[in-house]
């Protein structure tokens, strides 16, 4: 053991009323020993940066807590080592999600131009082609579904809250919403395939089945976040109104409404940002193509999520005599990089709404 | 109702609010006839597929050992991620909670929101692309060390694209929605457990121990519940990253995947005949129940003790 000089120094403390304890800068020291150690390991037996980085956690979270068992006593040595899981976790975590972020970033920027973003996929082989196609269909298809999923949603709330308190339709609604944030999204497609294989006959392949699949999915959503703002309007604020003679649907539409605005509008986009990412139910309803279509009820229409898994799964080859990485694996990276764009972007519209509306009735105090 | 108050003439209903308070209801009801709607579509259009000639279920030969291995694959899968996913979530969950300096948790837990709004297919790219590969030589390592593990009895796979491999891609996308839950409930533990915790000369690992895990359990529980929802029915990162084969089989290395219900409908939908295609509706009919299932559980155990912890 390499810890009984340590030993003999700290007797005399542990003689005292205070408790022996690891010096500030054990966490230091150990974490340079672990290091050094795993670093030599990796350059003498050849291991890979990875495998060399791994042992090097393993020996700091092994080590902490060895060395605060002898110095500190078992409750401490317990204590170092769930810090050092914890603290473990956070970066084990984060590394492949920034190696995911980094990789597209890196292979998504190189692909993207202006005749990326402009061009459609017709006619292409090899080398070129672009998202537009895709870029449009994603967005007829997703607002198709925001224009269902909206008004549905938002009655829905304001029944639950407004109208139903405490009712049966009520209770069994609330059940029938958490139900349907378990639905998995490929069923919600299977759903919307089989609604329009029962109208028009097995073969149809439309945009608009993709926007009653996707509805589907943000129905619940919509209903969650706007049933909490609704709630979150004090009651005083409606009896004014009604004190004043106000009808209770003028009351919903011109004071409820309002002060719940900002958090209803953030709760959509957040939805709206959830569902365009969806790739199964689109996949199988929405079908896939090479042209630009921007009718939703005829034909088959291409969407960004459709787009990078056809170009995923069949890529293509590389152009004759050349090596390389078939290219339909960058178009794909580079849509990847525009659809997370879009996601990110909806998601900060949603942030910065909360920011504008949620202070006011603060400021107003 | 409505009526008999207006006859007495005492409060007058206006006809905004009866068209207001019907079309509210009408809402409400349509997402009930929307999930009724899921469920019958799916038995009327699903039931043809039950009963199919034997060709249809090739190469298994009735619909029970077509849909077996499947129903196996998207369990396994989801065991896998989850086994992976639920000690790091909870770290990370204690590490927004009660570990990182305040300053910075609240970015992180903002960062960890914003990675579930990625969309799966990307996910799907990077585990195909990226992890598949740099997954070979662990594999390898798993086989030559830990074969004696029905998990890791290989041969293993050259190309990466392994369960292990669908697993660990599925893992990082319940992780956010694990943790997101998993920290909102931490996060309101009383204060006063805690100091009293504390107070008592508790180490920070104990107080957690004491005080914040049993309240928080119930909440943990559905973040997992929830977190295997998703895993589930996650359709396009298992597509993207396994190549599949109908077999019922413990070995996570392997290049025979089952493929989970969700994946093999998106990879044979393109070329399926109206026969096929209602095959393939009842093993989303399939899925469909599972899912409710568990959902239902999850709610039943969190029910129970919440009620638990009011008592």
């Amino acid at each position: 053991m390499t810890t009984t000089p340590l030993d003999h120094d700290f007797e005399s403390v542990t003689a005292g009323l205070v408790q022996p304890q690891l010096p500030r800068w054990a966490a230091v020291l150990i974490g340079a020993m672990a290091l050094a150690v795993a670093g030599l390991l990796t350059m003498v037996m050849g291991w890979s940066v990875v495998g060399g980085a791994i042992l090097a956690g393993l020996l700091f979270v092994i080590g902490m807590p060895t060395w605060s068992r002898v110095v500190e006593g078992g409750r401490a040595a317990a204590d170092r080592l769930a810090t050092c899981l914890v603290w473990g976790a956070f970066v084990a975590v984060l590394v492949p999600l920034i190696w995911l972020v980094w990789l597209v970033l890196k292979n998504g920027l190189g692909a993207i131009s202006l005749s990326f973003l402009n061009e459609s996929m017709r006619g292409v082989v090899g080398e070129g082609g672009g998202i537009y196609h895709a870029l449009m269909g994603t967005l007829l298809v997703t607002l198709a579904a925001t224009v269902i999923s909206v008004p549905i949603g938002l009655f829905t709330a304001i029944y639950l809250v407004e109208y139903g308190k405490g009712s049966r339709l009520a209770r069994v609604t609330t059940f029938l919403v958490d139900v349907m944030t378990g639905i998995p999204s490929i069923v919600a497609g299977l759903f919307a395939l089989a609604l329009l294989v029962l109208i028009f006959g097995p073969a149809i392949r439309i945009g608009f089945g993709g926007s009653i699949a996707l509805a589907l999915l943000m129905i619940p959503t919509v209903v969650r976040s706007a049933e909490e703002m609704l709630r979150l309007v004090p009651s005083d604020l409606r009896e004014a109104s009604y004190a004043l003679g106000v009808p209770k649907w003028r009351t919903i539409v011109k004071v409820v409404m309002p002060t719940a605005f900002g958090g209803i509008v953030t709760g959509i986009v957040l939805a709206i940002s959830r569902v365009i990412g969806e790739t199964a139910p689109l996949l199988i309803v929405a079908g896939a193509t090479d042209s630009v279509n921007m009718n939703l009820f005829n034909g088959r229409m291409m969407t960004l999520p459709v787009y990078i898994f056809s170009q995923y799964s069949s890529p293509g080859v590389p152009a004759f005599g050349t090596d390389g990485p078939p290219p339909g694996y960058a178009r794909a990276w580079g849509a990847a990089l525009v659809l997370i764009g879009i996601v990110m972007i909806l998601n900060l519209a949603a942030r910065i709404l909360q920011k504008i509306y949620a202070p006011k009735s603060d400021r107003r105090r | 109702m409505l009526s008999s108050t207006e006859a007495t003439g005492k409060p007058v209903v206006r006809l905004g609010d009866r068209l207001f308070s019907g079309t509210a209801r009408l809402a409400a009801m349509l997402i009930m006839v929307a999930l009724a709607g899921v469920a019958v579509f799916l038995v009327v259009e699903g039931l043809p597929g039950l009963s199919a000639p034997a060709d249809i279920y090739r190469p298994a030969d009735d619909f029970w050992s077509y849909v077996g291995p499947l129903v196996w694959g998207t369990v396994l899968a989801a065991v896998v991620a989850l086994v992976i996913a639920i000690p790091f979530s909870v770290g990370l969950a204690l590490f927004i909670s009660h570990y990182a300096p305040p300053r910075i948790a609240g970015p992180i837990a903002y960062v960890i929101d914003l990675l579930a709004a990625i969309p799966s297919v990307v996910y799907g790219l990077w585990g195909g692309l990226a992890l598949a590969h740099w997954m070979t030589p662990s594999i390898n390592w798993l086989y030559d060390n830990l074969g004696f593990i029905p998990f890791f009895a290989g041969p293993p796979s050259v190309t990466g694209r392994t369960m292990l491999t669908a697993g660990i891609v599925l893992s990082i996308m319940v992780i956010p929605i694990t943790t997101a839950i998993s920290r909102e409930v931490f996060a309101q533990t009383p204060r006063l457990h805690e100091e009293a915790a504390m107070a008592l000369g508790a180490t920070r690992w104990e107080t957690i121990r004491l005080a914040v895990f049993p309240y928080a359990k119930s909440g943990v529980v559905s973040g997992v519940m929830l977190g295997l929802g998703r895993a589930l029915g996650e359709t396009m990162a298992v597509a993207m990253v396994l190549s599949a084969t109908p077999v019922v089989t413990l070995n996570l290395i392997s290049n025979s995947n089952p493929a989970t219900i969700a994946s093999n409908i998106a990879a044979n939908y393109k070329e399926a005949t109206p026969d096929r295609q209602s095959l393939l509706i009842a093993t989303g009919l399939v899925l469909f129940i599972v899912t409710f299932v568990v959902n239902f559980i999850a709610r039943l155990i969190v029910a129970r003790s919440e009620r638990n912890v009011t008592r």
